[in-house]
């Protein structure tokens, strides 16, 4: 039998204030960037902005500056450019919807650059109104989630066990928004699926720990071994499961990165980040936290 | 016990035709069946979204303010010509919702309770203030929101496309959906250009008119209105004609001053259409108008006769003939220098009806055919590859018991495309992403047992112990972590847009089949395997 892991016995728990405190930084990250969204600071996505994106095709590889000349010759102001992971393609955002500022794009573009045969393979116009709208329909689909995966949690498992997971939840959400914000990656609505994705997700692996704490917790005769102890017994025993099964979701994110085109691009990369923060914090957040709210109490009952 | 097994290698092999009997539609194949077959059995399987097929998704906001404002400016009107004709001396004056007479007799009220029994009065200083009770404009509301989607659709047929849908969403807002459009601009322009007809005069009696420059570039329009905001004669207001250079592609703005007053309106037209003139060879459109509105037309045409009519399409004038003599009955002909296509263009727009309010595109999200087609390439290659990638690891990993992970996961496929095309879902991009993630989490609950049989084994079970209570004590780990993902694809179904929604679709399908599949189906290949004869080792 092939194992990526023998029996292991580390003590994840001794190193509960180190990974606390890159989880604080990590919320705190994530924080700073709902408050940069919020200020408008943020690179948003035109879905919850408002204003014009444009895709643009080229018969061949275009560099930034030099659409960016382009557009500067052509005197369109308000314009943001991005680079999208094929060579041939770039984003082209207008911040407000001006009159016929698309159109003047169009035409500068295909002026300008006759030679590279631009192609505008996509357009999303959205109005002020309907980004408001989706803003705040992504806020409550956050809300709804993390209330939703609560109430489950509070059911299936004890108090401090659904403190714990829920989190887990909101340090794997926050870590991944501020990562994508240090990232300059566009925050828009196919990234808050992944969030909720991954927030849904994430708690999967949290499950198979929490799973297992309980079971051993039923098992230990009293007073025969700390909380503490059984813990890390219990993370240990269930490492390889909750490393393979991140890897195997990891796998179909990758092969999602490097061939589903520039649309799922990001959403496969949050993806990625997302499995790889929620297999840490199911160790690192949720077993720590259940224990500092429990003190070794839980045992003695 | 073996007995069990038959019954639900049965099943599985039942979902597995069902599957394909569903999907049968999305293949060539599909062509090739007989027509008994074509009728009674599923024929529509699944469908693409916009995102993956190519087309144009927009909202448009019906403008009911303009609506209420409209209707009021509409009674304003007619009870100013009521006055005129009983030769009673007084002013009509329609702003904000607000109808305001002047002076106030009981002639007048008598008059204005007889037309319009609904509105009520208070009187202030010598002026009559008339309102519109609420219920009346909420009856506009609707109708114009009902006729305009009426509007959009007739525009929709004459661009031909294949199956376009239009539905109201909320209070006020057109959703449409035109999937392959070929020219979504010309579509955009046909169904919003023409957002409201009106009938006004052009004001050339004002010593203005001189002064105003014949051309003006567009974009300058705010700052040009703010320069003259306070030189036009009260009752006045400046429109724009759009003059597109055919050379050069550039538009320019042409300023022209108009009265404010609304002569007519566009939902008065009953007919428009374009004739070409024997005699010069030229092209004209030819209008009739409803019974009311002929009434209003002689009225306007006998007191304007040689002024020049502007015909005002979203507040852009779009011509401005001369009235050449008072037309009876309701039929009139608009000729000038038109190109056939110009002329073709102003009678669609006018044929179509006018918008009884003006429409506002809120949102406009188009895909071209190209992308579309990269996507679902991009997509299927990585659903593929992630397969292909996940399969090959559960084999290496686990050996047989991989291979039989494999067996599930291939049915996981299976099943989850047949569910969809069962289920008439829309594919799109995001929904794709959902296939390939449930693909990475439907080995997860076989990874969940597989490890927890290992750990069985090595306590010195058999290896069918080992499964019996590996399947037994990771159900629950297996079914608390669906449960949370199923949770979350709940909300993303609830809240999200088209695309989201496919994305929800998917996985919350996914996720579902693969309680089935990890369950139901590799529990059948174990038991086949190992539980008849009694093995010595297991392969995992």
């Amino acid at each position: 039998m092939i194992q990526i892991l023998g029996k292991t016995n580390i003590d994840f728990l001794g190193k509960k204030y180190i990974a606390l405190g890159l989880s604080c930084l990590m919320i705190i990250l994530g924080i700073f960037a709902i408050f940069q969204i919020y200020t408008g600071k943020a690179n948003l996505g035109v879905d919850f902005a408002g204003g014009v994106s444009l895709q643009v095709r080229f018969s061949q590889p275009v560099t930034l500056s030099e659409i960016r000349a382009v557009i500067d010759k052509a005197g369109i102001k308000d314009v943001d450019i991005q680079e999208l992971p094929t060579e041939k393609k770039i984003l082209i955002k207008l911040k407000k919807q001006q009159e016929g500022a698309q159109e003047e794009v169009e035409r500068a573009l295909k002026e300008n650059l006759t030679n590279k045969e631009p192609l505008i393979e996509s357009i999303t116009a959205i109005g002020p109104k309907i980004g408001e709208r989706t803003k705040r329909d992504a806020l409550l689909a956050i809300v709804a989630a993390t209330v939703g995966i609560l109430l489950y949690i509070a059911i299936r498992f004890r108090f401090h066990f659904s403190i714990g997971a829920t989190a887990a939840t909101f340090h794997d959400v926050m870590a991944v928004l501020g990562i994508f914000y240090l990232l300059d990656k566009e925050i828009n609505l196919i990234f808050i699926s992944a969030l909720l994705t991954i927030a849904g997700y994430s708690l999967t692996d949290t499950v198979v720990v929490f799973d297992r704490i309980r079971e051993n917790l039923g098992k230990v005769a009293k007073g025969t071994i700390t909380l503490e102890a059984l813990m890390n017994k219990s993370i240990n025993e269930v490492l390889s499961r909750t490393i393979i099964t991140s890897l195997t979701t990891f796998m179909a994110a990758t092969a999602l990165f490097f061939f589903g085109g520039e649309v799922l691009h990001d959403f496969a990369l949050a993806m990625m980040i997302g499995i790889v923060i929620g297999t840490y914090s199911s160790i690192f957040v949720a077993s720590p936290i259940v224990l500092l709210l429990g003190k070794n109490s839980l045992l003695k009952r | 016990m073996r007995k069990g097994i038959y019954i639900r290698g049965s099943l599985i092999l039942l979902t597995v035709i069902l599957a394909f009997i569903f999907f049968l539609p999305n293949t060539p194949l599909f062509s090739y069946m007989p027509d008994w077959w074509k009728k009674n059995m599923p024929n529509k399987g699944i469908v693409l979204g916009l995102d993956l097929r190519g087309g144009s998704h927009l909202i448009f906001e019906v403008d009911i303010k303009r609506a209420r404002e409209i209707t009021v400016e509409r009674i304003g009107m007619h009870l100013q010509s009521l006055l005129e004709k009983k030769g009673i001396k007084a002013t009509v004056k329609a702003e904000r919702e607000k109808i305001t007479v002047q002076p106030v007799n009981d002639e007048v009220k008598k008059l204005i309770k007889e037309n319009y029994p609904d509105l009520s009065f208070s009187e202030q200083g010598g002026y009559l203030f008339c309102e519109i009770p609420e219920e009346a404009f909420k009856r506009v509301e609707t109708t114009s929101v009902e006729q305009a989607i009426e509007v959009i659709r007739n525009r929709i047929d004459q661009l031909g496309v294949a199956e376009p849908t239009i539905h109201r969403q909320g209070e006020n807002e057109i959703v449409i959906q035109l999937p392959g459009v070929k020219d979504p601009k010309k579509a955009l322009e046909i169904i919003g250009k023409t957002a409201q007809l009106e009938f006004k005069l052009l004001d050339e009696e004002t010593p203005l008119w001189k002064e105003l420059p014949s051309l003006i570039r567009a974009g300058e329009e705010e700052a040009f209105l703010n320069q003259w905001k306070n030189k036009i004669p009260e009752g006045d207001e400046i429109v724009f004609q759009r003059i597109v250079n055919k050379e050069t592609g550039e538009v320019y703005k042409r300023p022209y001053i108009v009265k404010k007053d609304v002569l007519l309106t566009g939902d008065l037209l009953a007919e428009a259409h374009v004739s070409i003139d024997q005699r010069f060879n030229e092209p004209y459109v030819s209008l009739r108008f409803n019974d009311a509105g002929a009434k209003i037309f002689e009225e306007i045409t006998g007191k304007y006769v040689k002024r020049r009519l502007a015909i005002i399409l979203d507040g852009n004038l779009y011509s401005a003939p001369v009235i050449q003599e008072k037309i009876e009955g309701g039929n009139a002909q608009i000729s000038g220098n038109f190109t056939l296509e110009e002329a073709k263009d102003l009678a669609i727009v006018l044929r179509a009806g006018a918008l009884p309010a003006p429409v506002n595109l809120i949102q406009n999200v188009t895909v071209g055919p190209t992308l579309g087609r990269d996507s679902i390439e991009a997509g299927k290659t990585a659903v593929i590859i992630a397969a292909v990638f996940v399969a090959l690891f559960m084999i290496i990993y686990y050996r047989l018991s991989g291979v039989i992970a494999d067996f599930a996961l291939i049915l996981n496929i299976i099943l989850l495309i047949g569910a969809l095309a069962a289920l008439n879902a829309t594919l799109t991009l995001p929904g794709i992403a959902g296939i390939a993630l449930a693909v990475g989490m439907a080995v997860d609950s076989n990874v969940l047992m597989f490890e927890r049989i290992r750990e069985e084994l090595r306590l010195g079970k058999t290896p069918k112990a080992a499964i019996e209570s590996g399947y037994k004590k990771a159900f629950w780990t297996i079914f608390d972590s669906h449960v949370t993902t199923l949770i979350t694809a709940a909300v993303l179904f609830h809240f999200g847009s088209g695309p989201i929604k496919g994305f929800a679709v998917t996985l919350s399908l996914g996720v579902s089949i693969n309680l089935f599949t990890a369950l139901i189906g590799t529990k059948t290949v174990f038991d086949f395997i190992y539980i008849g004869k009694e093995r010595r080792s297991l392969s995992i």
